[in-house]
């Protein structure tokens, strides 16, 4: 027994350094302060706060689960434990922070950029040293107890609170775009003078969006089973019915949203749809056809090149075709780029294929970055000039207008997604991701299936990029670098790869966020690699996973057979 | 004869017609160059000889890949942020501020020494915390999945360094010693890239060494041959699988400094096409072989040095030194498709990729 309970500090203490490490990275390259900025609730609490001292919490929480089963107060006492220690690293900053160099600056900053004077005024909450580094380990233990008592929490008590603490949490982050549009006329205005300060929610406001989530959480868990079993009664017919009103009522919202979102939110929400339209493409390659192609933004470039030097009214412009007469040649442009860079790839498998694509996709941009194709396509100075979409003598300017053509093509390619997911072709390429030598045996022709899968993906990114370029009105180079590839990439596998919702959750997530909130550009390809990581550790399958991935993901052989075997004898 | 034909498919057609018209263009590009000749012998060494440096450098980074590879059939793309790390960190915590006394000019050598002891050990410090948080618990996961975490991973590292120490380039500080350069027989030498070359000899022989005659080189053979008999042999396969990721690692670190010498910067971006392009040589030597990579690294570090001038100018390509980057990825493209085993490798893009 005595050496269990010592075995268990130990994993106490690593645990709460590591907790502190993380929180001393976060601090060091610069997200802390730079997030501090971005209140939650206006003067109390910011983002940069929830970065410093997260860690502390979950490690509480991960102590707490550790030792799940040990008597109330030593569970208790290992989080306060966890937190306290976890303070170390921070407190080494600090001390190594007060270090000068010759010209009175901090010494640690001619290594560590971002040690600042803000950060370690951050870190000591305004106060000296010593007292700085007591309230901090005080603040961190009691995180630390508090992320241990989250755990003992009963679900019925915890799950309100959580959903309570995420609104107040999401909203204080939103607030400042809230108010950017809705706060300025009428009712908002009165809502924004009592919720909202300056920068994040007011107290009451906190207070007051805290008790209605968790309030509205509460109900809902007393009523979700009555609403379910009167669901589950009516009539095949009814059923049918409301599922048309939900449909109808979702089509609405669609159709205003750019009213209710207004000139900024649209323009974020066009981004979003722009990535959607390339997560759906990217799907089919990569989700549905088991293809990784890293070079996917060289079909983007493509795409939107086509449509640059075919309706730019510039010098390149060669064509002067208006933008629906340039769509279907962009389109068709990347199509046959997308059969041709997958000829020579048709053979290889897995990472290699991963590598060259990703090889193709920096040459396209290496090309249209150079000398040697400048005079056709601009190099550098890229297009200008290329024309917006027009109907009818109403030019699609305004970004609330031109999310009708966004929205337009990505309807398009869900319903050309969908309905390829259920036909042969979506089958075979099922079959051909699962195992490539056996889907031929079985009579797949790999190379029409791959080939398609290659050029319906690029078609989809070659239509992105044909808007992107009317929407920006000129393209360059640097628009088309490899990390958007990643983005996608990224936004499809959190989302749940070879699921068709997951690539727009994704895509919301992903895109939405970082458009959002400024701050996060510094920091966002870093969090996406995090992202990534962590997707893959916990939770392989994505946010809205696809039926037939969540199975596979979560069985290994072993597991399956021992499942079937519970099956039969249950 | 007949039979071959009949069994020809349109595809290997295709690729074959691919093979052609590439090496028909090397070849116009090649001839055309050679007959205007607008460069001297002189010109044409001087680019062999950083070609040479360059690819020895590509030799150091590609071992890494290869030697990864051998033992778990994994691309470890996060390698190139390997290299960067160790660098990185060295050249803000060492080279600048001990460029800053006198003891950078008065010993050299000992504080080059002291840079890359500390490169080097970033590098297998991050290599080892990589494989041990991103890659071992996956090990047994489908394949594409830890090549999505290697992803991650790179960007994770690129842009965690960006954070810590800054998105500018940062200087590597000037060594006096290595000014100049060595004159052999009318050949002009820059000092550093003497010292790239020589070092990264010795650290290819060095490996060599290190994984033909060492007990721990025989484990990490046998790791690569057969894991699960390896294990039954009483070799600790993870602790072999750490010691590979550290070893190619700490060859990563070396090739830093190399880098810094000869390039006198660094910044967070440095990995990425480096270790790209080593992972080519990796390929172009066949993966999986160490005296591959050092060949297809210093074949490919020529390649680009030479190839924008000989074979795209006489294809009338304008500014063709911004093409070498695409000299490197057309040349992977090539090697995968017309072997896939690499000069040296036995064949494994098909079969175990």
């Amino acid at each position: 027994m005595g050496t269990q309970t010592r075995l268990d500090w130990g994993a106490t203490v690593r645990l709460g350094l590591l907790a502190g490490v993380v929180a001393l990275s976060l601090s060091l390259i610069g997200m802390v302060e730079r997030f501090s900025e971005r209140d939650i609730i206006g003067g109390v609490f910011s983002l940069g706060q929830v970065f410093l001292f997260g860690a502390a919490i979950g490690g509480g929480y991960l102590a707490a689960r550790r030792s799940a089963g040990e008597e109330l107060g030593r569970v208790l006492l290992g989080g306060l434990a966890l937190g306290l220690i976890s303070s170390l690293p921070l407190i080494l900053l600090l001390v190594a922070g007060g270090l000068t160099d010759a010209e009175g600056g901090i010494l640690l900053r001619r290594f560590l950029i971002n040690v600042s004077p803000g950060l370690l005024k951050l870190l000591a909450f305004g106060q000296g040293q010593i007292a700085g580094s007591l309230i901090l380990a005080a603040v961190t233990g009691v995180l630390g107890l508090v992320g241990a008592g989250v755990y003992l929490l009963p679900p019925r008590l915890g799950r309100p609170l959580l959903v309570g603490l995420i609104s107040v949490f999401l909203i204080g982050l939103l607030s400042e775009i809230i108010i950017l549009a809705w706060g300025n006329r009428g009712i908002g205005l009165i809502i924004r003078r009592f919720m909202f300060a300056a920068r994040g929610l007011l107290v009451p406001g906190a207070c007051l969006v805290f008790l209605v989530a968790a309030g509205s959480n509460v109900a809902w868990s007393g009523q979700q089973e009555r609403v379910e079993q009167r669901l589950s009664t009516l009539g095949p017919e009814q059923q049918q019915r409301l599922r048309r009103g939900m449909i109808a009522l979702g089509v609405l919202l669609l159709l205003v949203l750019p009213f209710i979102l207004r000139t900024y939110l649209s323009e974020v929400i066009d981004n979003i749809g722009l990535y959607i339209l390339m997560g759906l493409g990217l799907n089919i390659v990569v989700g549905f056809a088991g293809l990784l192609d890293l070079g996917y933004v060289a079909f983007f470039a493509i795409g939107a090149y086509a449509m640059g030097v075919l309706t730019s009214h510039s010098d390149l412009g060669v064509g002067g075709l208006s933008f629906w007469a340039a769509l279907p040649f962009a389109v068709l442009a990347a199509v046959a780029a997308g059969i041709i860079l997958g000829i020579p790839v048709l053979r290889m498998r897995g990472d290699y294929l991963a590598i060259v694509t990703l090889g193709f996709g920096e040459i396209i941009r290496i090309l249209a970055l150079s000398d040697f194709l400048a005079p056709y396509i601009g190099g550098a100075q890229g297009i200008l000039l290329i024309p917006k979409a027009r109907i009818l003598g109403f030019e699609f300017v305004r970004p609330e207008s031109l999310y009708y053509v966004i929205l337009l093509a990505c309807l398009l390619a869900v319903f050309v997604s969908w309905r390829l997911r259920d036909s042969r072709l979506g089958r075979q390429w099922m079959a051909m991701r699962e195992d490539e030598d056996v889907a031929e045996a079985m009579g797949i022709n790999l190379v029409k299936t791959k080939l398609l899968a290659f050029a319906i993906g690029a078609g989809f990114s070659g239509l992105s990029g044909a808007i992107f370029a009317s929407k920006l009105s000129s393209i360059f180079p640097h628009s088309f670098q490899l990390l958007v590839s990643i983005n996608v990439l990224c936004l499809i596998i959190v989302g749940g790869i070879g699921s068709l919702p997951g690539a727009m959750v994704g895509a919301l997530i992903l895109v939405g966020l970082p458009e959002l909130l400024r701050e996060f550009a510094e920091y966002r390809f870093m969090m996406y690699g995090a992202l990534l990581i962590v997707m893959m550790l916990v939770r392989p399958e994505g946010f809205w996973p696809s039926a037939i991935h969540k199975r596979e993901l979560h069985m290994e052989e072993p597991e399956a057979l021992a499942h079937l075997a519970a099956g039969q004898t249950g | 004869m007949r039979e071959r034909l009949q069994n020809l498919d349109p595809l290997s057609v295709v690729l074959w017609l691919l093979r052609a018209a590439i090496l028909g263009a090397v070849l116009w590009g090649t001839v055309a160059t050679i007959l205007n000749n607008p460069y001297s012998a002189e010109n044409w060494l001087d680019f062999l000889v950083f070609g040479v440096a360059q690819g020895s450098l590509y030799a150091l980074i590609a071992l890494g890949y290869t030697l990864v590879y051998g033992v778990l059939f994994m691309i470890n793309f996060a390698h190139g942020e390997f290299f960067m790390s160790g660098i990185f960190t060295a050249t803000v915590f060492v080279a600048i501020p001990l460029s800053e006394t006198a003891f950078w000019d008065s010993h050299p050598v000992l504080s080059l020494l002291v840079v890359a002891l500390v490169a080097m050990a970033t590098s297998v410090g991050i290599a080892v915390l990589t494989e041990r948080v991103a890659y071992r618990p996956l090990r047994h996961a489908p394949r594409l999945v830890p090549l999505i975490t290697a992803i991650g991973a790179s960007f994770f590292w690129q842009y965690f360094f960006r954070g810590l120490y800054g998105s500018g380039i940062t200087a590597f500080p000037p060594v006096e010693m290595l000014k100049g350069s060595l004159i052999v027989g009318g050949l002009e030498i820059l000092w550093t890239q003497v010292v790239v070359i020589v070092a990264s000899v010795l650290l290819l022989i060095g490996l060599y060494i290190f994984v033909m005659r060492t007990k721990t080189g025989k484990a990490m053979r046998a790791v690569a041959e057969d894991k699960q008999v390896a294990a039954l042999m009483g070799i600790d396969v993870d602790r072999v699988i750490v010691i590979t990721f550290a070893t190619g690692a700490a060859l990563a670190g070396a090739a830093g400094l190399l880098y810094a010498l000869l390039f006198r910067q660094v910044h967070f971006f440095m990995g990425f096409f480096p270790g790209i392009k080593a992972f080519t040589a990796a390929v172009l030597g066949g993966i999986g072989s160490v005296p591959g990579a050092a060949l297809g690294g210093l074949f490919l570090g020529m390649f680009e040095s030479i190839g924008p001038s000989l074979f795209l100018e006489g294809l009338g390509i304008p500014a063709a030194y911004q093409l070498k980057d695409v000299i490197a990825f057309t040349m992977l493209v090539l090697v995968l498709i017309v072997r896939p085993q690499g000069i040296l490798g036995e064949r494994l893009a098909e079969k175990k990729a």
